[in-house]
């Protein structure tokens, strides 16, 4: 097990590096002198941009200037914001808790839906409670989160004025974002569990369990849920990613702090130290969340062996 | 399943063998209800997204303030906007733009990870661990994350939409195919047209690459709906179409400020947006189930 993550961790390396590379890219590739681009706005004189050139160190061989922007980020050091002037390290640090509490929230809320309903729908397959589940599993994978964010403050905070329309303060600020965020989460994880559950409850060992007199929920609850929850584990991994990027959409709609807010911001602004750090944050969180999902896997499924 | 078997090697047989097989997918496809529904409903969407502005009963972009904000009526079928413009005809015209974008976005995405990933999987090696470990690096952007990234190099714009989440199609595709090609690899036929003496070139395109379509063609149907809602998602956030252009994520956009007056500014590209994906995954769901027996015989078990 050691050693299984041991290489899983070292294999991983090419893939962050390679993150870095293409994050430090961006802004060689943009059309454009970077020390031009940094000053974009500023009328700024040629002997200005020339200095910036030096400071910046852009005369350097681009593997120098590569290796340089490494070694700072290995000291936390992302440059300087544009628009706030405050380190982008600081600016990722003061939004990453919305959206870690936001993701969070709606993880678990949402994963704990689909699971139940993705259970009813393969346990009592072909009657109107399979149909529910499948229906809410269809219409949420179909239904845009931008639009369900629209639609829920239309319904529950203009006309019924239940709750904040604006999505900060507290609890009460966070459901209807989850809400948005939540519902093709839980969506895919209906349709997998379901499908999986169905396949397991197939096999000769669920009959036996139920030939021995076992009661239905725990040749269910204890016999098939587990093997049929593997491959949901991953899922819930690679999901990670969606919701880091639904952040964008819905931190945008309910004005609130975040990550994925801030993405919007230093994109429409061209901020470009900001926009780096956010792409390369997220990007490390997704690796790296992917990774402890992997093992955690391992650790559930006895038939994987990693020698 | 001996039919098949038998029909193989020779040229002819196996052409007969294809159009069975076609005729089988069709039937399957033809069986399964929602499937026809969507496919019936996405046809008459793409009809009207060609012909929809000679039909729209007013132009999409023409201002007139003094019809600002008017709810539904039987003059204006969904409403006007704030600038009095009329909602239904913004929702035809609206529909080219997202159309367009997503078709592309696949055509981009399929082209270049049908390349990447047969080169990937027929020269295997050193070319392939290059290749792979890239795409892992494009794989590790979330979502649209990759799309936002490729926007901020290209500055943003609807054509730079479409490039952008083409691109960020392009890894899906390339594991999918490279992985079909491992596996056709393996296959005794394809041994065999080696062992005949035939070109690299005509063993990748005659042999190798027929097993690769059905694959691509599956993934194109249920990667459309994901193009679909990630183009408009770029329009909504405001890096794709400039206004006045008529685009359903936009216009949502745009009625959000107006959710407390005119709740239908909003509701009518959203509801056009969903019944679209629906469409699409309807048929794409067909699509599957017909074309991947696997996938049928554990349906049918």
């Amino acid at each position: 097990m050691g050693r299984f993550i041991g290489r899983r961790l070292i294999s991983s390396l090419p893939v962050l590096l390679g993150i870095t590379a293409l994050v430090f890219l961006i802004l060689h590739l943009l059309p454009g002198d970077p020390a031009q681009i940094m000053l974009f706005g500023s009328n700024a004189t040629p002997e200005q941009v020339r200095a910036l050139h030096r400071d910046l160190g852009l005369d350097r061989p681009l593997l120098v200037q590569y290796a340089d922007f490494l070694w700072r980020i290995l000291h936390a050091d992302l440059g300087i914001s544009f628009i706030t002037q405050r380190r982008v390290a600081d600016e990722i640090a003061i939004q990453f808790p919305a959206t870690a509490a936001l993701a969070l929230v709606t993880m678990v809320v949402a994963a704990g839906i689909g699971l139940v309903a993705g259970v009813l729908g393969a346990v009592y397959r072909h009657t109107w409670l399979d149909a529910l589940s499948t229906g809410f599993s269809v219409l949420g994978v179909a239904v845009p989160n931008f639009w369900l964010s629209v639609l829920l403050i239309l319904v529950f905070a203009v006309h019924l004025g239940w709750l904040p329309a604006l999505g900060e303060g507290g609890l009460r600020g966070l459901i209807l974002p989850a809400a948005s965020l939540g519902w093709g989460f839980s969506a895919i994880i209906t349709r997998l569990c379901r499908t999986n559950l169905i396949e397991v409850l197939t096999q000769p060992y669920v009959a036996t369990a139920h030939a021995k007199g076992l009661p239905p929920w725990a040749v269910v609850g204890r016999h098939a849920l587990k093997n049929a929850l593997i491959p949901v584990v991953t899922l819930l991994g690679l999901q990670v990613g969606n919701l880091l990027s639904g952040a964008v959409v819905v931190e945008t709609i309910f004005g609130r702090q975040g990550i994925g807010a801030l993405a919007v911001r230093a994109i429409l602004a061209k901020d470009f130290p900001l926009i780096q750090g956010v792409v390369l944050f997220v990007a490390l969180v997704y690796v790296l969340v992917n990774l402890v999902v992997d093992m955690a896997y391992a650790m559930l499924d006895p038939r994987v062996h990693y020698a | 399943m001996s039919t098949e078997a038998k029909s193989v090697s020779w040229y002819g047989v196996s052409l007969a063998a294809g159009d069975r097989l076609a005729g089988r997918a069709a039937r399957q496809f033809v069986r399964n209800r929602a499937a026809v529904a969507g496919l019936v409903v996405l046809a008459v969407v793409l009809i009207l997204t060609t012909v929809g502005s000679a039909i729209a009963p007013y132009n999409p972009v023409r201002v007139r303030v003094a019809d600002r904000l008017r709810p539904p009526s039987d003059v204006h079928w969904l409403g006007t906007d704030q600038f009095g413009r009329d909602i239904f005809s913004r929702i035809l015209a609206g529909a080219r733009p997202t159309f367009l974008a997503a078709f592309i976005a696949i055509g981009l995405a399929g082209v270049g990870g049908t390349v990447l990933g047969a080169l990937a999987g027929y020269a295997g090696g050193r070319v392939d661990d290059v290749i792979m470990r890239g795409m892992d690096i494009l794989l590790a952007f979330p979502g649209i994350l990759l799309a936002l990234v490729v926007i901020t190099i290209l500055g943003t714009g609807l054509v730079n939409v479409m490039i952008a989440v083409g691109i960020s199609l392009i890894p899906v595709y390339t594991r999918l195919v490279r992985g079909t090609m491992l596996s056709a690899r393996q296959q005794d036929y394809v041994v065999a047209a080696r062992a005949m003496g035939c070109r690299p070139s005509r063993v990748l395109i005659r042999h190798m690459l027929p097993s690769v379509w059905a694959q691509v063609a599956v993934l194109s149907t249920t990667a459309l709906g994901w193009a679909i809602i990630a183009g408009s998602t770029l329009n909504f956030l405001g890096f794709g179409v400039r206004p006045p252009t008529p685009e359903w994520g936009a216009d949502l956009n745009a009625g959000r400020e107006y959710l407390n007056a005119a709740w239908w500014l909003s509701t009518a590209p959203g509801v056009a947006i969903v019944l679209v994906i629906l469409a699409v995954n309807f048929v794409g769901d067909g699509v599957t189930e017909a074309l991947d027996p696997a996938l049928r015989r554990r349906r049918a078990a």
